[in-house]
């Protein structure tokens, strides 16, 4: 690790600041995923030799961990959906399981076909508020309801939202943002704290 | 026909199971002198190496989803004590045109016991005299005063707590203190009590003080993961090794009973066997056999077991072999509440189950159905796990920090209930062979029956509402569960409970039933049955206890007639 090394916290905790304020997306520019890539690269390859998809292809894999962090960014709290190990767990659990290949691999490619249709360009190289918009659009069931062609994308974007709380909430940091508190050895149960009202 | 011609050795008695029946059987049996060799149709379990206790998902590289995320919503999640599958590759079961059945099978050391809740509720009288009562079912040939002492001795050896309550139908036991309440349990314990409804401290077999050398719990809430201190209870953890100690149980693992032959006395003379290693059959040799392979298994090596004098399956003239199916009735339903959101963070583990428990609480009186229901509830901040946000994603949707921090503001306000009820045997519920189908160590399988009858519909629909009622009455509001399932009133699919049994029923009558009241079959004097399958009945209460008891009582007629030289 070198001497100057930033912490991914804090890399994505000032890459966040810069989106707008009030706006649901924290996603980062593609030049900040590429960043953000290194720097988990790098950490990764510090411990373990660095982390090969075993699925998706690097422009897929790339695309997924922007997605994650989308769905679950850094904030004041805590790391995001990278730091947690979320990509690489869905990267495993999809190389193993043929419908969630198909529902996140074609995902993944439908993402990329529609956004070249309306901004031209694949997701990663559309600007943020692009990502935001096509975001916007299949994150919601109501508007798959309204536009039968989005109903791909929000399958996919379900999908992806549940198995990134997987990969988060299973983290390490995850688990200390929810605040759980448990898995040690009691001697004796103390039962629930006393709280007005419980 | 085998021939059984060389000379070999012979046991006193074989038990074909090591769950929570065919346990209790090996230790009482070998503690009694005689000499046991017991087929397990899985491997040995070595709980050191086996269980996972204390893990976190993120030391697991699926996290606890298991290969291909195949664990996502199951029960039988990566982290469980080796205990079975519903799907077992090799050993299928089918089930008829229009029924739906789902058979939870083990094939490890110990069973189902090394994932059970640990519910440990002893049957009512009323529950063994179900026909006296309400002109439905059938009685038992036994009444609860002749099984209660050998609850006191389960009781006593295995340890549960509980406390003492008088509640109607639902007898009190030797109990070991029962753990504080969590919040979760202190709220809706306050709602029940508006309503009237009976809210107790639950009955598990988990010490809370140490027992026999085993210590008490270390509250960490993972007893369906296996427990490496032995402090919940396990056939394969707290029957198995004493029985061991004796030096007279030889266990034979990896071995797929098949057939149980007889001699031309009309005694069961042996079983054969898979050698699952070697793909091989082999004989073992008994003066007397027990039968524990779960309900529905039992049944099936009974119906294989053909012969010139019984060619309707073993002590099968009756044709009750595999008829009087029942399972629990099942419903669920989950509520927010949003009291909890003020709890601090803190240890909410406790023991591997709920705390506290509804006994049956309108017996006696005047209701829409017959029988009861008692209702198992949980939630709170548990340890979070693969699929435990789903909910939360699907309702809130969207993306970003917004989502992040509404996962973490509801995490821990979610309670689910369960009820668990009382299924009346009916015609349309049996298993059979199916008469065309073998599995891959070539034995005939089952085919199912299912048919959920009025009274558990109008249950379910009962459970339901009381869900509802509660949720409300603890200002919550109801999230989900009420209209799962293909019925109408959300009722659980056949067999899902895992509480199957009946199907080698007991009874006075040797038309209609297989066993006498001691479980020993009328036809086939050393053949004997001890897992759920000679029950008559399928109470509001989980089966294992009365497992347990009913086959320490088994045992001990056994033994007696060993002493006699009946055997």
């Amino acid at each position: 690790m070198t001497a100057n090394f930033v912490s991914r916290r804090n890399v994505l905790k000032s890459l966040s600041l810069g989106v707008a304020a009030g706006s649901v997306l924290r996603a980062v520019p593609l030049e900040a995923a590429a960043w953000i890539h290194g720097v988990i690269q790098a950490e990764r390859a510090d411990k373990a030799g660095g982390y090969a998809p075993k699925f998706f292809s690097p422009h897929q894999y790339a695309t997924l961990q922007l997605l994650c962090e989308t769905i679950f960014p850094a904030d004041a709290d805590s790391g995001g959906a990278i730091e947690a190990g979320a990509p690489e767990f869905i990267d495993l659990l999809t190389s193993e399981n043929q419908e969630y290949q198909l529902k996140l691999g074609g995902g993944l490619t439908w993402l990329d076909s529609t956004c070249s249709v309306r901004y031209g360009n694949v997701f990663l190289q559309c600007t943020s508020l692009q990502q935001k918009e096509i975001l916007d659009l299949i994150a919601y069931r109501r508007n798959g309801k309204n536009n039968k062609a989005l109903r791909y994308g929000v399958e996919f974007f379900s999908l992806l939202r549940d198995l990134t709380s997987d990969g988060f909430f299973t983290s390490k940091i995850g688990i200390e943002y929810l605040g759980y508190q448990g898995n040690t050895f009691l001697l004796e149960f103390p039962g629930c704290p006393p709280v007005p009202g419980v | 026909m085998l021939q059984l011609n060389t000379p070999r050795k012979i046991y006193d008695v074989c038990i074909i199971g090591s769950g929570a029946g065919g346990g209790t059987a090996a230790k009482v049996l070998t503690e009694g002198g005689l000499n046991v060799v017991m087929l397990e149709a899985g491997p040995r379990l070595n709980p050191e190496k086996d269980f996972k206790e204390h893990v976190w998902p993120y030391e697991l590289a699926h996290r606890g989803a298991d290969v291909g995320g195949r664990a996502r919503n199951e029960m039988n999640n990566e982290f469980m004590a080796p205990n079975g599958f519903w799907e077992i590759e090799g050993e299928p079961y089918t089930t008829a045109p229009g029924s739906t059945f789902r058979w939870f099978r083990s094939r490890i050391e110990g069973g189902r016991t090394n994932h059970w809740g640990r519910i440990a509720l002893r049957f009512g009288p009323a529950d063994f005299r179900a026909r006296s009562t309400d002109g439905m079912g059938d009685d038992w040939p036994i009444t609860y005063a002749e099984l209660a002492p050998y609850y006191d001795k389960v009781e006593s050896y295995i340890g549960v707590f509980g406390t003492k309550e008088n509640v109607p139908n639902a007898p009190d036991g030797v109990f070991q203190p029962p753990p504080r309440p969590r919040c979760t349990e202190t709220i809706i314990k306050k709602a029940c009590d508006s309503l009237k409804i009976t809210c107790i401290p639950s009955r598990l077999a988990i010490l809370t003080q140490p027992l026999n050398g085993r210590p008490a719990c270390h509250y960490c809430a993972q007893c369906g993961r296996g427990c490496i201190s032995a402090s919940n209870f396990s056939s394969s953890q707290v029957m198995i090794p004493p029985a061991q100690a004796t030096g007279r149980l030889t266990m034979i693992a990896n071995a797929m009973a098949r057939e149980i032959v007889v001699g031309k006395t009309g005694k069961a003379e042996a079983v054969s066997y898979i050698d699952k290693t070697t793909r091989s059959e082999s004989q073992v040799y008994a003066r007397a056999f027990v039968v524990a392979a779960s309900a529905c298994e039992s049944a099936r090596l009974l119906l294989n077991s053909r012969s010139s004098s019984f060619s309707n399956g073993l002590a099968n003239s009756s044709g009750a072999v595999g008829r009087y199916l029942t399972d629990s009735v099942g419903a669920g339903l989950a509520g927010y509440f949003p009291q909890l959101e003020k709890v601090p963070p803190h240890n909410h583990d406790g023991v591997g189950a709920m705390h506290m428990y509804m006994p049956w609480w309108r017996f006696g009186k005047k209701n829409a159905f017959l029988r009861g229901y008692h209702i198992e509830f949980g939630g709170g901040r548990d340890m979070p796990g693969v699929g435990g946000f789903d909910g939360v994603c699907a309702e809130h949707e969207g993306y970003g920090a917004a989502l992040k921090q509404k996962c973490r503001s509801s995490y821990g306000n979610y309670i689910g209930f369960a009820g668990r009820g009382e299924m009346i045997p009916n015609e349309k519920s049996y298993c059979e062979l199916d008469p065309s189908v073998v599995d891959r160590w070539g034995i005939p399988v089952l085919r199912f029956h299912w048919q959920w009858g009025e009274n558990e519909i109008r249950m379910s629909k009962d459970m339901q509402e009381t869900f509802h009622s509660i949720v409300e009455a603890a200002g919550g509001t109801v999230v989900d569960g009420a209209r799962r399932g293909k019925h109408s009133a959300g009722i659980s699919t056949g067999g899902e409970i895992i509480h199957e049994l009946g199907t080698v029923r007991m009874g006075n009558d040797a038309k209609t039933s297989v066993l006498n009241s001691h479980c020993q079959a009328h036809e086939v004097r050393n053949l004997f049955v001890a897992d759920a399958a000679p029950f008559v009945t399928n109470p509001d209460k989980n089966p294992t206890l009365t497992i347990m008891a009913l086959s320490w009582r088994t045992s001990e007629y056994l033994l007696d007639q060993a002493r006699k030289g009946e055997l």
